[in-house]
């Protein structure tokens, strides 16, 4: 995959991601769209890279971030301890 | 060991969602509310992958009963990594008063239809929360049931199963084939990610009705009223504490 269509498709999982925010959608596309827009003069391939992994790594955030909400609402509802 | 198993995914309203009564107390507002699948159930279709993944079964079937969009559920399940989903469609009053009986008997017959070992749901769906299911399917199959596992091992034929009771962890060993019901504490759910919903579209899903399978759904209970929880009541500051003491003692608790 080019490095251009990795930054797609990173844009496109974070904004799926973005539907679930807790804070709200329109909240999340907002921040997402300005952290990406703020990386767009980047030209070393290098520094891309390293921008593309910082996104990899919030794709991660979110879904331990999603995983944990469920996990303690459902813990808070039917578990006592 | 290559099992094949059969999931059973329900579409409830989104755990996250502030439950509202309809104003003529006949059940809760469904419309334009976000739904996804019953937690207990993401917990039963990442069981089933993660065996699929360790080898030891060939085919997952996820199922879901209800109406149409319940085929946006059956997508997650398949997103997941669910092979193929089966959705019997029942929709309006009747399915208002669907009870787990009737699934029970749906997914009797599938898995004797499908040729299934081993059927995983979630112990309880979080908006009727019946916990039900996984029971009478076990008995309606004549099969050994483990409910609420936190834990499951397959050994040569069998599988050894810890259960959450009471205060503590039960270990047992059923035979295949058989029911198993999925607790909290079983694994982590994979997130579904954007390709692999998109991939999951290819995925067959084939679609029944109650009597293709030969289960009456037409209504055997009748609701009365469905009313909201009592509101909490409004605490109260006090000045001091001579005024806690007096609050407690007045209350009955010094």
């Amino acid at each position: 995959m080019s490095q251009h269509s990795r930054v797609m498709t990173l844009y496109k999982t974070l904004l799926h991601l973005g539907k679930e925010y807790p804070g709200g959608y329109p909240y999340f596309r907002n921040k997402l769209k300005n952290a990406f827009m703020k990386n767009s003069s980047l030209k070393d391939p290098k520094e891309i890279d390293s921008a593309i992994a910082r996104g990899e790594f919030v794709i991660k955030e979110l879904e331990a971030l999603y995983m944990l909400r469920k996990y303690r609402a459902l813990k808070k509802r039917y578990y006592e301890d | 060991m290559s099992l094949r198993i059969l999931v059973g995914c329900k579409r409830v309203i989104d755990y996250a969602v502030k439950i509202r009564v309809k104003p003529d107390k006949s059940g809760v507002i469904t419309e334009g509310v976000k739904h996804s699948m019953n937690p207990f159930d993401e917990i039963a279709i990442e069981e089933a992958v993660r065996m699929k993944e360790k080898k030891i079964a060939k085919e997952i079937v996820a199922f879901s009963c209800g109406p149409t969009q319940c085929q946006e559920t059956l997508r997650t399940a398949l997103a997941m990594g669910a092979d193929r989903g089966i959705h019997v469609e029942v929709s309006g009053p009747e399915y208002e008063t669907l009870q787990p009986l009737h699934i029970s008997k749906m997914l009797a017959k599938l898995a004797k239809d499908e040729q299934i070992d081993l059927i995983i749901v979630g112990k309880q769906a979080i908006d009727d929360d019946c916990n039900q299911t996984a029971q009478m399917t076990a008995a309606l199959l004549d099969w050994p049931q483990a409910t609420s596992a936190s834990k499951i091992e397959a050994k040569d034929g069998s599988l050894q199963v810890v259960r959450e009771i009471d205060g503590g962890l039960e270990t047992i060993k059923v035979k295949l084939p058989s029911v198993v019901s999925a607790d909290l504490r079983l694994n982590e759910p994979r997130y579904a990610t954007l390709p692999n919903i998109m991939k999951a579209k290819k995925k067959p899903i084939k679609k029944l009705a109650p009597k293709d399978l030969g289960v009456d759904v037409s209504p055997r209970i009748q609701v009365v009223t469905v009313e909201e929880p009592p509101v909490r009541q409004a605490g109260a500051k006090v000045e001091n504490v001579d005024a806690v003491i007096e609050k407690l003692k007045a209350l009955g608790h010094a």
